[in-house]
């Protein structure tokens, strides 16, 4: 294994046999190609971004990745190891979150939980005070190292979790939706977090997300899955050529008014209206601060936000865009 | 009315859905029968006649109590666990402004809950026992109806047991040793174990009159045809009795209870 | 400053491990997490009182209801109520051991169903160190203390001719038995990567085994004790070796040396339960449900 090949993956499927009720008593077998034919090598130090709709296949892989479950066919490794045959050992190798699943105990302070980690990892004293010290100052958890987990905010436990996942300094980090369910603040924190672990110990991390902005502010490079099948694997910026994705302004009038017109923006467009408020749609590149002020000028205005694009609707662009995909 | 009767048959068909679970039950209620069917004939073979029972009435016993255990909810029966963990989480609240009576929402659901456990955990341990053993099954229709009477009633009494064991987690932090008396107690005093009447003296007085002798000893004494004539209108007033007292008390609790809420805000 | 952060930036090298046994490596994994569950529970201290308390009755009511049976008789199936009290003083604290030990195996369907078993999949440690930890729960004592009890009002009340053999057959068959009836929760706990909900299944086996084994084998229909004897070797728990320190009959004609097998029998238990689980875990691998 050199570094350039850190994680490989060559024609990995995975098949399930579902079995479906059709009627009282009666199954029906069906094989589910959850992952089907995928191959991709991430070097040592990427940050990547490993985003598709439900169903995709997305926890399927990262599921392959760290061992946990068995590929039907193709080749996999991880730091030169097979994850399925040597789950256990590459499990010091690895750190996971999984964003609905906390590892931590509920009952007990969070510090608790990290020496819980420090004897099953076998962390050396020295490395574990680092690690902790480190993850403690930068994701902001020293007010809550004794608090028992359960009084902690999703946003604080997400920090716990993470930190968790990185005392035994793993070479790489699987991150299962990492921001969802949080708030803007705890977003922010998480996100600069991974961007300084990424360039000061060059941890390679691979996440998987709804959020497009963590994706934006944090990854070079995306991968997008979808019916098992890779069907984008680029810089990000490539993924939004191939569907110019659009953001969207919310904008509250002070009264029903016709749809608001901007004849110099030709790619702005009003694509719904109810009462007084009205949706536009305009290129998530441009900046919405012009527009703002545009309409402030010639429309009585009353509120507004700005509604990020989110993956799903970056996907289903892309097919509009390009059917062959 | 309506409202309670979709209710129930929501509990009804919740239960219904898992169908593994409810064969695992099915089996291991087998198996428990089984064991205690032999431990029985051991003892009757020693004393006849014992608590008033022949053999086949003292086997037909076991049996029942395999068939009710689930549907009397003996060992508990589920509802008390969720109703517990919305007081501790404080969703309480948010049942409080539901258009429906609290206490008799869950009854509804929990005699849904009962229905589907007499059907699918009752029938088949009963129908198996019959099949290994001679057992004392009433030929009268009559006998049967007034069986079913008989263990409605019952089930009716051991939810207001569990309802009021529930409702102590307004003031217990941590419910789980409250539960676990309450069902060690329906266990002991329902006659699972053991007939009631074999319980020697004052044991056997106070456990005939407590709720619990209403989840399987009464059921089980109108089935084997121990109560003639009015006898049987006198063991549905002892269960109903129990029953008004446990519900009545459970309203009691929850209007002070659901005070409390209010003025915490929640 | 800089020179911190440009050593920090080449990666750490990684931890060097020796290689340990993974019974060793469990162990010790068992020993932590339950330590953690010990903490936890200590955080609710009124509740495991009381809940520890309800574990020592409810236990006892099986005992209350031998005695109370034999407020009517003298003898049950041929035997007394010390001889009774015996045999099911061993069962119980053989089986409270392992329920100690091993009981909350029975969450592992539970941990399938809602994904949470992946979580202690990703950890360096073996699953079934994680699963067997699991919820541990120091309230079982009551049980073992209960079983103690009934088992030291036996030793009391019998008139037994005490030989070395007899002397050594209790403390082997209460641990031997504990680990017959460990295997048995293996076992069921690997039966759920199949039936998720079936978790019931396996108190057929538990707690219906042990309920079993508190009776005499002569009670029993010959099927039944062919049954713990061969299929699912419960027997050899409490039964057989108790018969011979009390020098009763053993069921179906055994020979008298079969007293001394729990050790061999245990240890198979524990080669087959390994392999069922193995297979359990192996499928849930392959299928991911």
């Amino acid at each position: 294994m050199d570094d350039m090949d850190f994680i490989e993956l060559d024609g990995v499927e995975k098949v399930f046999d579902v079995r479906r009720k059709t009627g009282f008593m009666r199954r029906e077998r069906r094989e589910v190609r959850a992952v089907d034919g995928i191959s991709f090598r991430v070097p040592r130090g990427e940050m990547v971004g490993y985003i598709g709709p439900n169903g995709a296949g997305k926890s399927t892989t990262i599921k392959m990745l760290t061992g946990i479950l068995t590929p039907s066919g193709g080749r996999l490794r991880v730091a030169g190891i097979d994850p399925s045959r040597e789950r256990t050992k590459l499990a010091h190798r690895i750190g996971v979150v999984f964003g609905q699943r906390t590892t931590l105990w509920w009952d007990l302070p969070l510090r608790d939980s990290y020496r819980l980690m420090h004897r099953m990892y076998r962390i050396p004293d020295s490395r574990y005070r680092e690690n902790l010290d480190r993850c403690v100052e930068l994701l902001d958890l020293g007010a809550l190292l004794e608090v028992p987990v359960r009084q902690l905010s999703l946003g604080q436990r997400m920090r716990g979790d993470i930190a968790a996942a990185l005392l035994h300094d793993p070479e790489v980090l699987y991150l299962d939706e990492p921001t969802i369910g949080l708030d803007v603040i705890s977003k922010a924190k998480v996100r600069e977090f991974l961007r300084d672990l990424n360039a000061e110990r060059s941890t390679t991390v691979l996440l998987t997300t709804h959020d497009l902005t963590d994706i934006e502010q944090l990854c070079k490079r995306v991968m997008v899955i979808d019916h098992g099948r890779l069907v984008y694997d680029g810089a990000l910026a490539g993924l939004h050529e191939v569907g110019e994705s659009e953001r969207t302004l919310v904008v509250d009038l002070e009264r029903e008014l016709p749809p608001i017109e901007l004849g110099s923006e030709p790619s702005v467009r009003v694509v719904k209206v109810e009462g007084p408020r009205q949706w536009l749609a305009f290129p998530a590149s441009a900046s919405a601060a012009p527009l703002v002020a545009r309409i402030a000028a010639g429309y009585p205005l009353v509120d507004l936000s700005v509604r990020e694009p989110d993956i799903e609707s970056v996907i289903a662009k892309m097919y509009v865009s390009d059917p062959a995909l | 009315m309506r409202l309670y009767a979709v209710v129930a048959a929501g509990g009804f068909r919740r239960y219904a859905t898992y169908r593994v679970a409810t064969l695992a039950g099915v089996f291991t209620n087998t198996v428990f029968g089984f064991i205690m069917a032999y431990t029985y004939i051991a003892l009757w073979d020693e004393r006849p006649q014992l608590g008033g029972y022949d053999m086949s009435q003292a086997l037909t016993y076991v049996w029942l109590g395999q068939a009710l255990l689930m549907t009397c909810a003996m060992m508990g029966g589920g509802f008390e666990d969720e109703l517990m963990e919305r007081i501790r989480t404080g969703d309480i609240a948010v049942d409080l402004y539901r258009p429906a009576d609290l206490q008799l929402w869950w009854l509804a659901g929990d005699l849904g809950r009962a229905a589907f456990h007499l059907l699918g955990r009752g029938i088949v341990p009963m129908v198996l026992g019959a099949l290994a053993f001679d057992l004392a099954i009433p030929r009268s229709p009559w006998t049967w109806l007034a069986f079913l009477v008989s263990v409605g009633l019952g089930v009716v009494v051991s939810f207001g047991v569990r309802y009021l064991v529930a409702l102590s987690a307004f003031w217990l932090m941590d419910g789980a040793g409250a539960m676990q008396i309450a069902w060690l107690a329906g266990l002991f005093f329902s006659g699972m174990m053991l007939p009631l009447t074999l319980f020697p003296g004052w044991l056997g007085e106070l456990a005939r009159v407590l709720p619990w002798s209403s989840l399987l000893q009464v059921p089980a004494d109108v089935f084997l045809g121990t109560y003639a004539g009015w006898d049987v209108v006198r063991a549905y007033a002892f269960q109903g009795g129990w029953a008004v007292a446990l519900l009545l008390a459970g309203r009691m609790l929850q209007s002070v209870a659901t005070r409390r809420v209010v003025v915490q805000g929640g | 400053m800089a020179e911190i952060q440009a050593e920090r930036t080449a990666a750490p090298p990684p931890v060097v491990f020796s290689e340990r046994s993974r019974l060793v490596e469990g162990v010790r994994a068992y020993g932590l997490i339950v330590a953690m569950w010990l903490r936890s529970t200590m955080a609710y201290r009124a509740s495991f009182v009381m809940t520890t308390v309800g574990n020592f009755v409810s236990t006892a009511f099986d005992f209350v209801t031998i005695m109370l049976m034999f407020a009517h008789v003298d003898v049950l199936g041929g035997f007394t109520l010390p001889e009774v009290a015996l045999l099911y003083g061993t069962s119980a604290t053989a089986f409270g051991l392992a329920d100690l030990v091993l009981g909350s195996m029975d969450r592992l369907g539970r941990r399938v169903r809602d994904g949470t078993l992946d979580t202690l999949l990703v950890r360096p440690v073996p699953v079934l160190a994680q699963v067997a930890a699991d919820r541990f729960a120091l309230r079982r004592l009551g049980r073992i203390t209960q079983g103690l009890l009934v088992l030291g009002y036996a030793l009391v009340t019998l008139d037994i001719a005490w030989t070395p053999v007899k002397v050594l057959m209790l403390p082997m068959m209460v641990l031997s038995g504990a680990a017959i009836f460990g295997a048995v929760f293996v076992v069921g706990a690997a039966f759920q990567f199949y039936a998720q909900d079936a978790s019931e299944v396996q108190n057929a086996f538990t707690y219906g085994g042990t309920t079993m084994l508190q009776y005499p084998p002569t009670v029993f229909a010959k099927d039944l004790v062919r049954g713990v004897t061969f299929v699912v070797p419960l027997a050899f728990v409490s039964w057989l070796p108790a018969l011979y320190v009390l020098g009763r009959d053993y069921p179906l004609d055994l020979p008298r040396w079969v007293a001394g097998l729990p050790p061999v029998v245990a240890a198979g238990c524990w080669v087959l339960a390994g392999l069922a689980w193995r297979v359990g875990l192996r499928s849930y691998r392959s299928t991911g449900s």
